[in-house]
């Protein structure tokens, strides 16, 4: 059941020119950092950095397009988990899902796991582009891979987050515009106590937990931060409807 | 074992706030009947209708769908109903078979099966030649067919249709009420309306809510019971005073209605309708209409809802 609302979502995104236009915008993007930055590459290692302060090409390319993947994602992603229920509600559609022998879990899961299947195409979409580079050089997998687990994850949570805001509100435009401000806020906390990096802020701050991926080291506290961030914020919209359920 | 109610509500009540939308209704649904529910806006049909399907748990009180109880066993309970909300719940931006492949999937349609029951869905409502449109561009009765097939897709035991002909042209209407008798011969039926004859022509029973409680429950043949006021319509052209009509026996009361006509009262079992014709023809009094007063469906559901 889960698959076929997960399913449902993805068709409903890809039958409007919404999903489309997005993907096409992000990866054309992406398509032009990762020119750039080969081309740049050559410039700057040329002679102009001392040896002790080279970095091979991957890492050159890679962290540039992961970091600006990052604050695009954290745009994007209200404007497609605003429509998860948000829109859904505004469009009277909710009663066909909730007459449905389907559970809440299952609904909230599948339009979550809709949307990460729909986010992840960008991240093989990033790590297919990278891996290009493995033509002419010898790329470094270990830290393509770490970053695509690392992503998943980070996209994971920016649409478990985006979901439960999108079942605050009947409004879709309301719910990206919180999702947005709460996420650009959790991405940004390390920031701004990047002066005292022991702050119990610092540690709660998305970015943080992120670091490590980039640098191909698999922590096992970082995923669980992830996993129980997700888990939350799920559990809270599920709470969210069937409190909708009982009060009407 | 063979069950007879599809349906049994029993003491369902919801409350908003201090707001009380429905109050302690309690009704049964037999299998195969079409259940007309009756009320006038805001009277809690909506809300009656969103809890017997699940969508909203009520405050007080319980559904079973074929025995079994829908808030504890909801997924169980809501695989047997179709249902179709007053707002047409369409993804618009689907196409018509999209569309009822997904509501076939969310209804448990085994797979192998989902093109038979599509098929079969657009066929009953008269959808086959649409298949591949989206459902954007349909008109508004294409949609509402649309609404329909999605409720009737998985073939459930009860179809339970919120308000199904509000916004449709008068032909569209008929088609729709013809396709509702049609589903009533296989599913037990719940459509909820708020225009009478509409409930003359496909319903067996009726239900009347208002102000959030049942204030009629019975057959179509009660209800027009109900109406049979024990009143004669007459015409005389030329009319003797009241006084000499009031003597009749069994005569209560006389009212003067328009066109010179009278409304003759007569007390129960009392017909005078002969004894007014001979003496008109004795007293030539000219008498050109004679007929029971048969108070409108409109009346009787005015008195109905406003003793309450």
């Amino acid at each position: 059941m889960i698959i076929n609302v997960a399913r449902k979502e993805l068709k409903s995104l890809f039958a409007s020119p919404m999903g489309w236009i997005i993907l096409s915008i992000l990866m054309f993007g992406f398509g032009t950092l990762y020119l750039q930055g080969v081309n740049s590459y050559f410039e700057v290692m040329s002679g102009a950095v001392r040896p002790a302060e080279r970095v091979g090409v991957t890492i050159f390319v890679g962290s540039k397009i992961y970091s600006t993947a990052l604050f695009l994602l954290s745009v994007t992603t209200p404007m497609l988990t605003m429509r998860l229920i948000s829109e859904e509600r505004k469009s009277q559609t909710m009663p066909f899902l909730l007459s449905a022998p389907i559970s809440l879990s299952e609904i909230v899961i599948g339009k979550f796991l809709g949307l990460v299947v729909f986010l992840s195409i960008l991240v093989i979409y990033i790590f297919i582009m990278l891996s290009t580079l493995n033509i002419w050089a010898d790329i470094d997998f270990g830290y393509l891979i770490g970053n695509s687990f690392g992503f998943i994850l980070l996209v994971a949570s920016f649409t478990a987050l985006g979901i439960f805001f999108s079942s605050l509100t009947n409004q879709p435009i309301i719910a990206a515009i919180t999702t947005f401000i709460a996420l650009v806020s959790m991405v940004g906390l390390g920031s701004y106590f990047a002066s005292d990096p022991s702050h119990w802020f610092n540690y709660i701050s998305m970015t943080k937990h992120y670091q490590s991926f980039t640098r191909g080291v698999f922590d096992s506290s970082d995923i669980i931060y992830y996993l129980l961030f997700i888990v939350t914020f799920l559990t809270l919209t599920v709470r969210r409807l069937d409190s909708d359920r009982l009060r009407g | 074992m063979k069950i007879e109610n599809t349906i049994v509500a029993s003491g369902l009540t919801k409350s908003f706030g201090k707001n009380i939308a429905v109050n302690d209704v309690s009704f049964q649904l037999k299998k195969g009947e079409v259940l007309g529910f009756l009320g006038p806006n805001g009277a809690g049909k909506s809300t009656t209708m969103r809890m017997l399907t699940g969508n909203l748990a009520p405050t007080n009180g319980d559904v079973k769908i074929c025995g079994i109880d829908i808030i504890s066993e909801p997924k169980k309970a809501k695989a047997l109903i179709g249902y179709l909300p007053e707002m047409r719940p369409l993804y618009k931006e689907l196409t018509v078979n999209e569309y009822l492949t997904i509501a076939a999937r969310f209804h448990k349609v085994p797979s192998s099966k989902i093109k038979k029951a599509l098929e079969a869905a657009k066929e009953r409502c008269g959808l086959s030649h649409m298949s591949k449109r989206l459902i954007e561009n349909l008109s508004n009765g294409y949609q509402q067919r649309v609404g329909i097939a999605q409720a009737i897709i998985h073939n459930p035991e009860i179809v339970i249709l919120d308000e199904p002909t509000v916004g449709l042209d008068p032909i569209q209407i008929r088609e729709i009420r013809k396709l509702i008798r049609d589903i009533g011969k296989q599913h037990s039926v719940i459509i909820s309306t708020h225009i009478l004859p509409e409930v003359e022509m496909v319903c067996d029973r009726v239900q009347i809510i208002d102000n959030g409680q049942l204030v009629f429950h019975g057959s179509i043949e009660d209800l027009k019971a109900q109406r049979k006021g024990n009143k004669l319509l007459v015409g005389l052209s030329k009319a003797p005073p009241m006084s000499k009509l009031k003597k009749i026996k069994g005569i209560d009361k006389i009212e003067k209605v328009e066109n010179g006509m009278f409304r003759l009262h007569f007390k129960e079992k009392y017909l005078p309708a002969e004894e007014i014709v001979s003496l008109s023809v004795k007293e030539g009094w000219g008498l050109y209409h004679i007929n029971m007063d048969i108070t409108s469906l409109e009346e009787t559901f005015v008195n109905l809802t406003q003793t309450s």
